[in-house]
């Protein structure tokens, strides 16, 4: 051990050219989605608040959801909501001892990502309609 | 430095206490929002861009309104406890205090704050 050289040594892993695996990108992606959702609750509950305390208070939430910002954070939120909906499924999955094999997890990260924009699309297409 | 492995540093504290029964909470907590967040997307979206009283009314109904409360308040405990998982792994000492008590009271005020809108609507929904 003594003639080893441990300061010259690549060292592992190299974040700047470590590809991400889909499976850790997902994973990363529920975190995110989890603490994103905050600004559409915010923004919900600003709104509710806003309806009971005049119609003045009203009118500027109202405003904002129906802005091009609230559609934003809106059908952001929906995708968030839907996307973390889907990335819990799998953690209970996980936690049960299902679908750990790095296949499985693959193929349920595309599952959740395909599934989430689509749930969201309906989701727009559902209120728009009605 | 300690010459150890994490594994025997760990050896002998016990079990882990609390943290399964936070395991437990996010797992239950997850269940509740799995089944509420359908009907929460579909009460909400039915709600939003309708006239102020109309709104009211809406929400002062009982399924719209428990509904939301239930997704709030089950919402903001999840959060609260995703968080401090959040902040056990990039936070230590003070920094990490400091952001348990932010988000415990952010989550607790977001609570009240839906909770007394909907109650006011409730209520305001009866006198008519």
């Amino acid at each position: 051990m003594a003639d080893v050289n441990r300061g010259n040594r690549p060292l592992s892993p190299h974040l700047q050219v470590y590809k991400l695996p889909i499976a850790a990108v997902t994973s990363i992606l529920t975190r995110a989605t989890g603490h994103a959702l905050v600004a559409g609750i915010l923004l919900l509950v600003w709104w509710l608040v806003a309806a009971v305390s005049g119609p003045g208070a009203f009118a500027a939430a109202d405003w904002v959801m129906r802005s091009w910002l609230g559609f934003l954070i809106l059908t952001g939120s929906a995708w968030a909501l839907w996307y973390h909906l889907l990335a819990g499924i799998r953690h209970l999955f996980y936690d049960a001892g299902y679908m750990l094999e790095i296949e499985q997890a693959e193929k349920s990260s595309w599952a959740i990502i395909i599934g989430s924009v689509v749930l969201t699309l309906l989701t727009l297409i559902l209120f728009f309609i009605f | 430095m300690r010459y150890i492995t994490p594994r025997k540093a760990a050896t002998g504290l016990g079990s882990t206490r609390s943290g399964t029964a936070d395991h437990w909470a996010m797992t239950v907590s997850a269940w509740a929002l799995l089944i509420l967040t359908p009907f929460f997307m579909i009460t909400v979206g039915g709600a939003i861009g309708l006239p102020r009283e109309e709104l009211i009314a809406h929400f002062g109904r009982p399924w719209p309104g428990i509904v939301t409360a239930l997704f709030v308040i089950v919402g903001m405990v999840h959060f609260m406890k995703g968080t401090r998982i959040m902040i056990d792994d990039y936070f230590q000492h003070s920094a990490r205090k400091a952001a348990i008590i932010v988000s415990v009271i952010f989550g607790w005020a977001v609570i009240a704050a839906a909770v007394f809108a909907l109650a006011k609507m409730a209520l305001f929904t009866i006198a008519i």
